[in-house]
């Protein structure tokens, strides 16, 4: 493998978690929830991730608990801001607050020791291909996940009939109220599955990117998340390609620090951050075009008249 | 069974005193429960994390000292909350001022001069402020959403800090220590009272509270915040500006996050060093909203926040649980409060299944 | 085919509804008349499902039924058509009548279908257009048609005209009309007595959730209906007096402003002109630029330029509300909860809102500080809300606690207070009662006769003919002359709000003013 592969495959296993976390967040946020937890539920899935491996010796069953574990955390979020309509930024800066927390103190016993990576699965004959076939199809289980994910979340949102639903719960929840669908019951399904997405996130990091656990170790990967939903303008397959921007930029800091340019690490480590918000200064200079894609009733407060 | 809300025709002031209360016993009930489930008494646990620290004038200037800057950022971040503006960076502004105001200290290390403390409290406000402003002036120039930028700065100011103690600013005499020289005798915040170390830090805390609440409560400008925080558009009716607002807001409190982090750094560590802060910053959001946003009652809220990590700090000795259980602690807190502000603004139905209507119970 | 026996809606302790009585036949129109808040909303929701009565019964072909949802309501054969339309701006008309459709049916399927019923009803629709780029006559034949896909028996329309131009309207009584041919029922509520007593067979009125009346409108005068709608004789705004011809004390000169957002729109050389001791109504089907213009009259949204707009003779485009209040013009927004007032705060906290600056001497005071003077502000408040008899509970309750009458009265009177020389009003009385209607109308005619400029963009026409001197039409962000309000008549402000600007030519009028 020559090294161009290598650094591909590196852009791959750091975009993997952002395109994830971000393809959950899509759903949400095109149903009309601002879940701004994505950071504590990804935390969340790294700990059970690994944990449940530790204790099974499985790393699919760690996978499992990773996006069981992010979907009941993130009905926490669902509960408060769906049923008890209490505010959204607040109360997903509260759910990343949490998550931090209970996953320092259930990841306590793992601190320092040594995981199991979740082992590549080559497709037969693809896998032969030569540069692609090394690269796409001789991935971890995961890695197929993600892209499975975003096209059946393309599918879902535009041709499915609930796909549609979600949409326009995200575009007007009254009307859809009175059309009769269920606005609430909807929304905390789209929630759980962001939950489930994050967790799932969490997994890969806990799992495949640095199999072991380590405190706090989304490092802010929830919060670019964030940024990824709006930067892909809630669409998909847009949302792939920025991730792998995203996903490169974040390891490009760690193949410079290996090149040794004399510029201190540190730097070169606020690079992603730095981008981050460059970004998303980006994207909001052409406001029309937010205006536009963003979901009318993002983070605004739903509460049925009976 | 499920959950109906029914709207209130006015917000019950009973239930807005009332329900951080509510929220700080179900935290402590919870709290108990998860002691419970670590295998530790819960009665003896809770006690020594909320009691005992108390009891011992050592504990309570320690109390003192973490809620000076958990206070000073609070009242700042209610002013911002107040008005819709979601800095959620005042971890990273904390940071900044303290960076800012060390500059005196520990560069020009050789001047004495009872000019040095004004000037490093004056630098790390400036610190602050200039950090905040970076949102600021993303999202009323850019349309930018601050809660990202602002999160995004904490991480770059915290690995500034690390380059800045590890290189240009390490001391010559720390065996490679990543921390900067001491600070000079004139340049440490003095001490409040003879009785322990509680400094000159909580003062301003305590000030601040007052003229923030003063403000919120008399002056138009207060006013103003009120309403562009309720609804831009009536404030543009009224002729207020949510523009200006926005650079108001986050300048007032990154220069109160930076006051915080000079005082923390002068007051209570004497150096800078790579971790300055307990997140201080984070935690200070849920102060002001255990405070309900209102000056006052952040006061009371940051006393209790402070509570938590020292009895954190306590437990973690006599129980040998580990310091994350005050994290967790005060994750739950947050979510408390947010659950039991529902019951200002509606009315909370249990409702059976069957019937809508049939059964009834809970809070009216 | 539906009778409704005893049906109650209480919200906590009101009663919206209170035990109401009501038959519709096969193959009628009938009518649900009522003023704003009577209940007759809160009654079709419980007929078609989105609110649960608290009590009674709903018959349907004589059979009790249980109508727990819209699809509940959908699957015996009650269709709706919404006057807040239920409609999604982002999706397609084809996406938006699909979801209210069996989730079987494919979208090619629902679309061929929607344009073979759209062109059976004479309502034309592309199945692929977004619903934002479409008109409000437009969007509403989505609903209709919508509607129609499901086959109804029975049809119900929440006032229906509301948004259209009268020729509009036309149309729509036409395909009412097949459709009762055809044999379905129609609900058909509304408060304007004119439309129901051309289109209806049978009327039942609701007054504070009860029925008061039930008749063959055609046997009745509108008087004698209006009675019954509102309980007593309502007082007939006079506009005698108006006429006086003082100066110019509000003008706009080739006001030009791009769209702010994608769904907004720009406003095209708009001219006009208000003397001292006139009214000029502003008519229009609602988003034609209504909003738009009274930003820029109001400084909200100053403009690029000066000489855009003049108050009492003086270039004020530039200059923000602010300003422009302490030149002596005051402004009341169409909309009451978050633009004119906060709904949170209360009733002498909304009274700063309005007048921080221009009554500073009054109610600010501790110099820099700026400390509000509460004591003052609740005076003034108390004299407002007894100058316009606003009905409240309590001494300062919060805006949101009035109803929508009571707090536009306090609204208007809050700017009445001030005698301001120039008055720009935008939908004075929508959604607000009779009785608060005309106390609203009288007070503005009244400001006109001591001789301020009054400006009045509105969408009801019957309040445009009680109040206007002088009418204009807005379309499209385009503004027609303005004509004598004895001159016009509804057939002509139609044709002109359908875009037929009836405009003296641009280049000419530019000419004028340089002349």
């Amino acid at each position: 493998m020559g090294i161009v592969e290598a650094i591909l495959l590196t852009v791959i296993t750091a975009a993997t978690p952002l395109v994830l976390a971000a393809m959950g967040e899509l759903v949400a946020e095109r149903a009309g929830v601002l879940n701004l937890g994505v950071e504590g539920m990804m935390v969340m899935g790294a700990v059970l991730a690994f944990a449940a491996t530790q204790m099974t010796g499985s790393p699919y069953i760690g996978i499992l608990a990773g996006i069981a574990g992010g979907a009941l955390f993130s009905l926490l979020f669902g509960f408060l801001t769906l049923t008890l309509v209490a505010n959204q930024v607040a109360t997903g800066l509260a759910l990343t607050i949490l998550g931090i927390g209970i996953s320092g103190q259930l990841g306590e016993p793992y601190v320092g020791m040594s995981g199991t990576k979740l082992q590549p699965v080559a497709i037969p004959l693809l896998s032969e291909i030569p540069v692609l076939g090394p690269l796409l199809f001789r991935q971890d289980l995961i890695f197929y996940m993600s892209i499975a994910l975003v096209a059946g979340v393309h599918w879902f949102l535009f041709r499915s009939r609930t796909g549609l639903k979600i949409r326009a719960i995200g575009d007007n929840h009254a009307s859809a109220h009175a059309l009769g669908i269920d606005v609430i019951r909807m929304r905390y399904l789209a929630v759980m599955f962001g939950g489930a997405c994050a967790g799932l996130a969490g997994a890969q990091l806990s799992l495949v990117y640095t199999p072991q656990w380590v405190e706090n170790m989304s490092a802010g990967r929830g919060w670019i998340a964030l940024a990824l939903v709006v930067f892909a303008s809630w669409r998909p397959w847009r949302l792939l390609a920025g991730g792998y921007l995203f996903g490169a930029v974040s390891i490009s800091q760690l193949h410079a620090q290996a090149l040794g340019l004399g510029i201190p690490s540190q730097f070169l480590s606020a690079l992603p951050y730095a981008a981050t918000v460059v970004v998303l200064i980006l994207i909001s200079h052409n406001r029309r075009m937010t205006l536009i894609n963003t979901p009318a009733s993002l983070g605004k407060p739903f509460v049925p008249d009976r | 069974m499920r959950i109906e809300l029914e709207k209130r025709p006015q917000a019950s002031a009973f239930y807005s005193v009332l329900s951080p209360f509510i929220a700080l016993f179900l935290t402590v009930i919870a709290g108990g429960i998860m002691f419970a489930l670590l295998g530790k008494d819960p009665f003896s646990a809770l006690y020594g994390f909320f009691v005992e620290p108390l009891l011992d004038i050592w504990s309570i200037h320690e109390i003192a000292i973490k809620a000076a800057p958990l206070i000073l950022i609070g009242v700042g971040l209610s002013i911002c909350y107040r008005s819709n503006n979601w800095n959620i960076g005042a971890e990273g502004q904390f940071t900044a001022g303290a960076i800012a105001g060390s500059i005196i200290p520990v560069v020009f290390y050789e001047w004495h001069s009872p000019l040095v403390l004004p000037l490093m409290l004056i630098f790390g406000m400036i610190g602050g402020a200039l950090y905040a402003a970076i949102p600021a002036f993303l999202k009323a120039h850019m349309n930018t959403n601050e809660i990202l930028t602002s999160l995004m700065l904490v991480y770059i100011a915290q690995l500034f800090l690390d380059w800045m103690v590890r290189g240009p600013w390490r001391s010559p005499d720390a065996y490679n220590f990543p921390v900067t020289r001491d600070f000079a005798p004139e340049a440490i915040l003095p001490e409040l009272v003879s009785s322990g170390r509680t400094n000159l830090g909580f003062a301003f805390a305590i000030i601040a509270a007052i003229a923030l609440w003063f403000m919120m409560r008399y002056t138009l400008k207060g006013f103003e915040i009120t309403v562009l925080g309720q609804s831009q558009r009536a404030g543009r009716f009224a002729g207020f500006s949510s523009r200006k607002m926005i650079w108001f807001s986050m300048l007032l409190s990154g220069a109160l996050a930076g006051l915080a982090g000079i005082s923390e750094v002068s007051g209570a560590i004497n150096k800078l060093q790579p971790i300055i802060s307990p997140g201080y910053g984070f935690t200070a959001i849920i102060v002001a909203f255990l405070g309900r946003l209102n000056p006052l009652g952040i006061v009371a809220a940051g006393l209790f926040l402070a509570l938590t990590y020292v009895g954190g700090e306590a437990v973690q000795l006599t129980l040998s649980v580990s310091d994350k259980v005050t994290r967790v602690f005060q994750g739950l807190l947050l979510f408390f409060v947010l659950s039991c502000d529902t019951l200002i603004l509606y009315r909370i139905r249990l409702v059976l299944a069957g019937r809508p209507g049939a059964a009834q119970s809970g809070a009216s | 085919m539906l009778a409704v026996r005893n049906l109650t809606k209480l919200f906590g302790s009101f009663a919206a509804c209170d035990a109401i009585d009501l038959d519709i036949r096969p193959g009628e129109i009938h009518a649900l008349l009522g003023e704003n808040g009577a209940g007759k909303s809160t009654l079709v929701k419980m007929l078609f499902g989105v609110l649960a009565p608290t009590d009674g019964q709903i018959l349907w072909r004589g059979e009790p039924v249980l109508i727990a949802s819209p699809a509940a309501a959908r699957r015996i054969g009650i269709g709706m058509v919404f006057q807040h339309f239920s409609l999604f701006d982002a999706l397609t008309v084809a996406e938006n009548i699909a979801l209210s459709l069996d989730p079987g049916i494919s979208l090619a399927k629902v679309a061929e279908e929607a344009s073979r019923l759209s062109h059976e009803y004479g309502l034309p629709l592309d199945p692929k257009a977004h619903v934002a780029d479409l008109s409000v006559g437009e969007r509403q034949r989505i609903e209709i048609v919508r509607t129609l896909l499901q086959n109804p028996d029975l049809v119900i329309l929440d006032e229906p005209t509301s948004v259209l131009t009268p020729q509009e309207a036309d149309r729509l009584f036409e395909t009412l009309a097949k459709l009762k041919a055809e044999g379905r029922s129609i609900l058909y509520i509304s408060h304007r007595l004119e439309e129901v007593q051309r289109i209806c067979d049978r009327a039942t009125v609701l007054r504070r959730g009860k029925v008061t009346g039930a008749c063959d409108p055609r046997r009745e005068t509108p008087a004698t209906l209006a009675r019954m709608m509102v309980g007593s004789d309502i007082a007939v705004v006079s506009a005698e007096g108006t006429n006086a011809r003082g100066e110019v004390l509000l003008e706009a000169r080739h006001l030009s402003a791009a769209a702010r957002t994608p769904f907004a729109v720009s406003l095209k050389n708009i001219c006009l002109k208000v003397r001292g001791g006139e009214i000029l109504a502003i008519a229009g089907v609602a988003g034609n630029g209504q909003s738009e213009l009274f930003d820029a009259l109001s400084g909200e949204y100053p403009t690029s330029e000066a000489a855009s707009v003049f108050i009492r003779q003086k270039p004020v485009g530039t200059l923000g509300i602010t300003a422009r209040r302490l030149m002596g013009a005051g402004f009341v927004p169409e909309e009451r909860h978050g633009h004119a007032a906060v709904p949170a705060l209360s009733l002498s906290d909304n009274l700063v809102l309005a007048r921080s600056q221009s009554d500073r001497k009054a109610f600010i005071g501790g110099g820099l500080l700026g400390i509000i003077r509460h004591g003052a502000v609740k005076r003034a408040s108390a004299r407002i809300s007894e100058a316009m008899d606003v009905r409240k509970s309590g001494e300062n309750p919060v805006a949101g606690s009035l109803s929508g009458g009571n707090l536009q009265k306090f609204i208007v009177g809050r700017e009445l207070d001030r005698q301001p020389a120039v008055l720009v009003v935008n939908q004075p009385t929508w959604g607000v009662d009779a009785g608060a209607a005309s106390r609203i109308r009288q007070a503005l005619v009244d400001l006109a006769e001591a001789g301020s400029a009054v400006l009045v963009i509105s969408q009801d026409l019957d309040e445009i003919f009680e109040v206007a001197t002088e009418i204009a039409v807005i379309s499209e962000g385009r503004l027609s002359d303005a004509y004598p309000a004895r001159e016009l008549t509804r057939e002509k402000i139609g044709l002109l709000m359908g875009g037929m600007y009836g405009k003296t030519e641009a280049g000419e009028a530019a000419h004028a003013h340089r002349a």
